[in-house]
């Protein structure tokens, strides 16, 4: 992208609290009309990073720019943004109507043009007859909806959005992703999107900031970020995946030759990584359903030796958990339930054979921290 | 708004956003200053003036301990601080003791209707505290209430007269006038109480008695000791209540110090005795708190 | 009742217990009622007549008119002050993070743990050395004082208890400073701020002490009823006023807590809160 393509540009932005840094040296290009998401785990600074777009907190060194005008200076009432927040802050005293009619006071339209301004903005997110009714007369999608009609209303030029479907239980949150994607492509502008839900985020968004610790780990698109992704933390936030310690004992041309721990020695696509010689310890990352299991005596066959230890049903698919030779961990295949492991069950304690296409290999970096990342991954689901 | 950008103004208004201290102390100040405008400034003068003394109907200036002197060798002094403390202590005991029931009754007693006996104790505290102290004079009175209907009944062959005027009544009174100030803290204390707690305790063997000194009464301490600061501090400077009821005997420490601003007319005297109430306030409040704390930390 | 739990189950001694102390508590109040229309300049048993004539002669008092009058004006710019002073004081702690918020909440709480008359006398001093004349205008900063820490008590949880994204929601739409605080924060807290003018209003229409070292020649109502009380003569009317003061006092905040209760929904525990 070419830097006068940004229509957001975060500069170089940091927030310190204290002594911790929240937002560490950030910098992201966000074109006009894209849906962009902010995805991390809960204090990874995706929030603190929003709030400062919005203008709630003050970057303590950096800029961001949006449409060419830096806005350190600029009171969050005088940004081009609006925001829906984590639990929509619907005006209790207000009726709806009001809400959506807050803003539009401090623009200079008459009454007559408020009026058809918050019909419209009723109608767009369904809630026409909604207007007398107060914040605690409505369900949360309902509130979800004001929110956004409160925020849209404005004509922004940004659409700020703070975790605004985590509220919501599963199915209606469903609902609302498909809402939210049809009403983006509609109004045409910039959505920046908050989540700590790697499924939302994937199914929303054109572009993702993956995001840890205060620093970004990845920008890219979905399929990108799911097939490509550049490091081990971020190849574990998205999806599942196998992690399998290796070291490359040689490299020829675009391809080298690895020395695994589980799958022995094995060749690989190096593609554009660049960032290991001969000698070095990696890690090879694979999807689940990238691999495929097959019995044993299908000969002929290339793939590696195991042996089948568990199996889960997931209903659309399942998940097949084989014991690899020289690995602690097992390896996780996922099949679906079509496929023909239904006519040859794999019981428990059988051999099986795994193999993989060319392509579904990841060569990463070894990450040192992978260890420690994984454990704040699990506990950060768990709560 | 592109304007104000890298002018001085814009400056030290992106300044005045990026810090929240100094805003938070920006909105702060208007409370901050008046109060240590009226709470400090006048401190420091009244512990200044508390060591000059009076000269007729000038300040001798020079400072020097012949106030605090006074206090310590005077026994009038001593007497009317000793018997100030002994009638709050004395006060802030009974309306404790007999507060605790009231409110323990409507934490675990009242199901229906709580906030109506909420009201119901809490609103003669509404009235003028005057009056109310007023009224013990009628109750406690030589043909008041309690001597009229007890000589009526023929309990009693002529008036008892050491009801009004004396110690005793003032620890009446003010027990009847500061019963919010004990049934509220204790209330709350003990309708936090996780009842779940109580039927732990008796499953677990507690009978009623041991439940209550096991569990609901160091639980609910913290509500206490708030309720017998809550009484005390005031209740040591305390004047309309002696004023009215308490008699020559029943002079406090409070009535003394008006006096030194009135008949007497010795500013540094009634500065130097404020003072010296206040630090005895302190240090007992101080102590009770530390010693309640460590009791309350062994008791769990 | 089958639905009370083996803890909550009925104690007889105590339920007498109550009963008793809440006639203790209402029976002195009730005696001023009851003597203001008794025939006698005496307070004391037997009851003669009945009489409205101590009515009467409290609506024809002048002197007590005005110190009516002047306790009433020093009670409404009292709480209005100290509630300002309060609403300001509980946004800045309740919303900001201010280094040594916690030591700069005790300074302002201080009036709290404070008897009366070491206030009291400070004041004097301080004003005596200004060569400031006492007045009611000294009279009103001292209440202004001692009810600030209340105001900022009451106001504080309503702080609280409110999501700030409200108040960031109004900014994100365009509101300034000044139109947030009039059109959401505002709103938001008055619940806060009619309980926190109510309380202070009590609070200084009731003060004695400090209005007593205070006062310049205009006395507040509890200094001139405090000079009534010794002559028997002039106490029935005084007595008349204050049960009328007393019934009134009892309407308004039943009014106040009818208000709470339908104004706002609110916890239980919220309820409690004088």
């Amino acid at each position: 992208m070419r830097a006068n393509d940004a229509y957001i540009s975060i500069q170089a932005v940091s927030k310190h609290f204290g002594p911790v840094r929240a937002v560490d040296d950030i910098s992201i290009d966000i074109r006009s009309g894209e849906f962009f998401s902010l995805l991390g785990a809960s204090g990874c600074g995706k929030t603190t990073l929003l709030r400062m777009i919005a203008g709630f907190e003050s970057p303590t060194h950096g800029e961001i720019v949006i449409e060419g005008v830096p806005m350190s200076q600029v009171p969050p009432y005088r940004r081009p943004t609006n925001m829906v927040f984590q639990n929509y802050a619907i005006f209790p005293h207000l009726t709806v109507s009001k809400n959506l009619a807050y803003g539009l006071r401090y623009e200079k339209i008459d009454k007559a043009e408020m009026n058809t301004r918050v019909g419209e903005a009723l109608e767009m997110v369904k809630l026409g007859g909604f207007g007398a009714r107060r914040s605690h007369e409505l369900s949360g999608g309902q509130r979800q909806r004001v929110a956004l009609a409160r925020a849209l209303i404005k004509r922004p030029k940004v659409l700020l959005l703070d975790e605004p479907l985590g509220a919501l239980d599963k199915k209606l949150r469903a609902d609302m992703q498909l809402e939210l994607r049809a009403l983006q492509e509609s109004v045409g502008i910039t959505f920046i999107f908050v989540t700590h839900d790697q499924e939302e985020a994937m199914t929303l968004s054109d572009r993702i900031a993956v995001m840890s610790h205060g620093q970004v780990l990845q920008i890219a698109s979905p399929k990108e970020l799911y097939n490509r992704p550049v490091n081990v933390e971020v190849a574990d936030f998205i999806g599942q995946m196998n992690f399998i310690d290796a070291s490359v004992s040689r490299m020829s041309g675009e391809r080298a030759e690895l020395d695994t721990a589980g799958l022995g020695r094995i060749s690989a696509p190096t593609g554009e990584a660049s960032f290991f010689q001969e000698g070095d310890a990696i890690v090879v990352a694979i999807r689940p359903e990238k691999l495929t299991l097959s019995g044993d005596r299908n000969g002929g066959r290339e793939g590696v030796q195991g042996v089948m230890r568990a199996a889960t049903y997931l209903g659309d698919r399942s998940h097949y958990y084989v014991d690899l030779p020289g690995r602690e961990e097992p390896l996780v295949v996922a099949g679906s339930d079509s496929g023909p492991m239904d006519h040859d069950p794999l019981e428990r304690g059988s051999p099986v054979l795994v193999s993989w296409a060319d392509d579904a290999l990841v060569l990463l970096p070894r990450d040192e921290a992978l260890a420690s990342a994984s454990r704040e991954e699990s506990s950060s689901n768990g709560t | 708004m592109t304007q104000t950008h890298d002018t001085l103004r814009g400056r030290l208004y992106a300044f005045f956003l990026r810090s929240e201290p100094v805003r938070g102390f920006a909105l702060l100040s208007p409370t901050l200053l008046i109060m240590l405008a009226g709470m400090c400034v006048p401190f420091v003068i009244l512990v200044a003036m508390s060591f000059w003394t009076q000269h007729v109907f000038e300040f001798d200036t020079t400072l020097s301990l012949t106030n605090y002197n006074e206090i310590v060798d005077k026994p009038m002094y001593r007497v009317l601080l000793t018997r100030s403390l002994a009638i709050s202590g004395a006060c802030t005991v009974a309306t404790v003791l007999l507060a605790y029931p009231m409110a323990y009754y409507v934490a675990f007693h009242v199901h229906r209707h709580k906030m109506v006996w909420i009201v119901l104790m809490t609103l003669p505290f509404w009235s003028s505290y005057l009056l109310r102290v007023f009224a013990w004079k009628i109750i406690l009175g030589y043909n008041g209430a309690i001597n009229a209907s007890f000589m009526g009944l023929g309990w009693l062959e002529k008036p008892l007269e050491f009801l009004l005027y004396s110690p005793t009544a003032v620890v009446i009174t003010l027990t009847h006038a500061w019963a919010a100030f004990a049934i509220l803290p204790i209330y709350v204390s003990l309708e936090k109480i996780d009842r779940s707690l109580l039927e732990a305790a008796t499953d677990l063997g507690d009978g009623p008695v041991k439940r209550f000194i096991g569990v609901t009464l160091p639980l609910s301490l913290p509500g206490v000791i708030a309720a017998s600061l809550l009484i005390f501090i005031p209740t040591v400077g305390d004047f309309v209540t002696p004023a009215l009821v308490g008699g020559p005997d029943g002079a406090m420490i409070a009535n003394l110090i008006q006096v030194q601003f009135a008949r007497v007319n010795n500013w540094p005297m009634g500065a130097a005795l404020s003072l010296a109430m206040m630090v005895i306030i302190a240090a007992i409040s101080l102590l009770y708190i530390w010693t309640a704390r460590r009791f309350t930390e062994y008791g769990r | 009742m089958s639905e009370i739990s083996y803890i909550q189950r009925p104690n007889r001694p105590l339920h007498v217990y109550a009963f008793g102390y809440i006639a203790f508590l209402y029976i002195p109040v009730l005696f001023l009622p009851l003597f203001s229309f008794n025939d006698s300049i005496y307070f004391a048993f037997p009851i003669e007549e009945f009489t409205t004539e101590w009515y009467r002669q409290m609506f024809e008092h002048q002197a007590m008119h005005a110190a009516l009058a002047n306790s009433l004006k020093v009670g409404a710019v009292a709480s209005v002050l100290a509630t300002v002073l309060g609403v300001f004081g509980a946004k800045a702690v309740t919303r900001y993070r201010i280094p040594g918020k916690k030591s700069l909440i005790f300074v302002i709480m201080l009036p709290l743990v404070v008897p009366g008359i070491l206030l009291g006398v400070a004041l004097l001093l301080m004003l005596s050395r200004l060569g400031i004349t006492l007045s009611l205008y000294t009279v009103t900063m001292g209440h202004v004082l001692i009810c600030t820490p209340f105001a900022m008590a009451t106001l504080i949880p309503r702080f609280e208890g409110f999501d700030r994204a409200m108040e960031e929601a109004s900014a994100d739409l365009g509101a300034n400073a000044w139109s947030t605080f009039w059109r959401v924060t505002l709103p938001m807290v008055l619940p806060g701020v009619v309980a926190s003018l109510l309380l202070c209003f009590t609070i200084s229409f009731d003060e004695f002490i400090i209005a007593f070292m205070l006062t310049g020649t205009d006395p507040t109502l509890p200094i001139f009823m405090y000079s009534q009380l010794r002559f028997p003569a002039r106490l029935p009317p005084t007595v008349a006023l204050g049960s009328i003061i007393i019934f009134v006092s009892f309407v308004v905040l039943c009014f106040s807590l009818w208000l709470r209760r339908y104004g706002v929904e609110e916890s239980a525990s919220d309820g409690v809160r004088p």
